[in-house]
């Protein structure tokens, strides 16, 4: 199969939804030049720097019959649209008793890597997935990404499409054309183990499938499980796998604190089943609660690495 | 609080001061894909001209052409605080000339006035010449909810003098003076809305409350 970028997977999953759905359209700063090229700039639109009213637009567009799609580029730049997020697209079909769908794809780059500091570093899926009312996806492969862009605007919610800036050049294996959808709401098991459970997200699956490649030289048989989408989280998927291994690392390049791993944490333990099947304590590898900072040797310290996932890993084996 | 009915055309009461203006810009957008002559038609007050969704939805429309007719209903305060505090200018609409487009100023107890401004402004909407924003002067009766103990901070005889511009007295007094309504016909629209009114409190009241379970319901489409 031909190789795709993670970055250019998204575009063409894009491509192929607007081609397919004449409602769909694009809005977002410096709008990208290919789709411009095919949709023409009424359908692929250059808005001003306006995250707030661009957000609501798309909430309006959405009732009136449109699938609007909207590129906020960075999550930072979300932030100053959060009344329009939280007080409005999440909660809009449900204060109207469903009067209408609101089928909207928000689109945000996450993570660190870039050395783009404090304010262009940011990994806040958590806050996010706190609002009852909004799904949300944050795919590690080029296929999973084009897959799941798919489904997210063929969805008849408000989806955010959370994208890592680490893997934005990282290249894989992409099918073309319209069937290739990933479910949303559906883990994928990256490599299949006995030993321990890494339940990893973005950029942290390829730290977690090159640490289990180091661990299986000294015996050690890890399981890295991909939940793809942040919600609905495929907690069955998760537990499944902690049953079968009987322990649990949760590596995320976000901070810890009420973050996406305690939610995976929660799911686990909180399940009597799985939880009688754990042979010692749920491990989490996270990056330090602090903003990102822009000295590397700084970043490089913050962030969670193979390294930190193989010590957790030691940790949990050699501890139990 | 959340009243909406979209089937009408109407997106919806907002619990946000401005949070609805840019969601009535996307149905203005919506509006000029379809190309078929509809305009949106964005309410706000006084408080929501501060706010920076009613200046970035006000530009959007204008460098947009959107068909769109912003009306700001300025009763002269944002919940207790006088607008007097809060604005360099006396007039909302003076705001619309540094994005480009049309700020009207008009008698919002004027019947008249109103319909005429607002006939003008979706015209021009409908013709793509983009959104107009039009200010009412006007007033509000009542408290800024109607949550008992509220303060409302205005003087009895501001909120008297406001009261005798009643814009259906107006409207009435002007109808009877031309001979266009007579007493008899005035008395019996009076009793139909009552009557809508209550038939309405009470289809409310013999309605039942959902079931718990249903809290559930609705958070995401099917």
């Amino acid at each position: 199969m031909r190789e795709v970028t993670y970055n250019a997977a998204a575009v063409e999953g894009v491509a192929e939804e607007m081609r397919r759905d004449p409602k769909t359209f694009y809005m977002s700063t410096d709008s990208i030049m290919s789709l411009v090229k095919e949709f023409g700039t009424t359908r692929v639109r250059a808005t001003p720097i306006a995250e707030s009213a661009v957000t609501g637009i798309a909430i309006g567009a959405a009732g009136s019959g449109y699938r609007p799609i909207v590129d906020w580029r960075q999550i930072t730049f979300a932030f100053v649209a959060m009344d329009q997020i939280v007080n409005q697209a999440a909660k809009i079909h449900y204060m109207f008793g469903g009067q209408r769908k609101f089928p909207i794809l928000f689109r945000a780059a996450v993570g660190g890597g870039t050395r783009l500091a404090a304010q262009h570093c940011q990994s806040p899926y958590s806050m996010f997935m706190n609002v009852a009312g909004l799904k949300m996806i944050l795919p590690s492969t080029p296929a999973d990404l084009k897959g799941l862009i798919k489904s997210a605007i063929r969805d008849d919610n408000p989806v955010i499409s959370f994208e890592s800036n680490r893997l934005m050049q990282l290249k894989g294996p992409v099918p073309e054309g319209d069937d290739h959808l990933v479910p949303i709401g559906k883990a994928d098991i990256k490599r299949s183990g006995r030993d321990v459970t890494i339940v990893a997200v973005a950029w942290m699956v390829h730290e977690a499938l090159a640490a289990a490649e180091t661990l299986e030289k000294d015996g050690i048989s890890a399981e890295v499980v991909d939940p793809r989408t942040l919600v609905p989280l495929d907690a069955e998927a998760i537990r499944a796998s902690v049953r079968k291994t009987g322990r649990l690392i949760v590596a995320d390049e976000a901070g810890p604190t009420a973050g996406f791993s305690a939610e995976v944490a929660a799911v686990v333990t909180e399940d009597a089943a799985t939880f009688a099947k754990l042979k010692g304590p749920v491990r989490r590898v996270c990056a330090l609660n602090v903003p990102i900072p822009y000295a590397p040797v700084l970043e490089d310290h913050v962030f969670p690495n193979r390294h930190r996932i193989i010590a957790a890993v030691r940790e949990a084996v050699e501890g139990n | 609080m959340h009243i909406a009915d979209f089937g009408i055309g109407m997106l919806g009461a907002n619990g946000i001061v401005a949070g609805g203006m840019s969601i009535v810009t996307g149905a203005a957008l919506a509006a000029q894909f379809d190309g078929k002559g509809r305009v949106a038609v964005s309410f706000f007050g006084d408080g929501a001209s501060n706010a920076g969704p009613f200046h970035e939805c006000m530009n959007i429309a204008a460098a947009w052409k959107l068909p769109i007719v912003y009306v700001c209903e300025n009763n002269r305060y944002a919940a207790q605080t006088s607008a007097q505090s809060t604005h360099a200018m006396e007039d909302v609409a003076g705001r619309a000339h540094g994005y480009g487009i049309p700020g009207v100023v008009v008698d919002g107890n004027d019947i008249f006035a109103v319909h005429q401004a607002a006939y003008r402004a979706v015209e021009r909407a409908r013709a793509g010449e983009g959104p107009t924003l039009i200010e009412a002067k006007t007033f509000r009766w009542r408290a800024h909810t109607e949550r008992v103990g509220q303060p409302d901070f205005r003087t009895k005889e501001e909120i008297a003098a406001w009261i005798e511009k009643d814009p259906i007295a107006r409207l009435v007094e002007r109808l009877k003076a031309q001979g266009q309504l007579a007493d008899a016909d005035l008395a019996a629209m009076k009793g139909e809305v009552s009557g809508a009114i209550e038939r309405a409190c009470a289809f409310a009241e013999k309605s039942p409350f959902p079931k718990p379970e249903q809290a559930t319901d609705d958070v995401f489409a099917a």
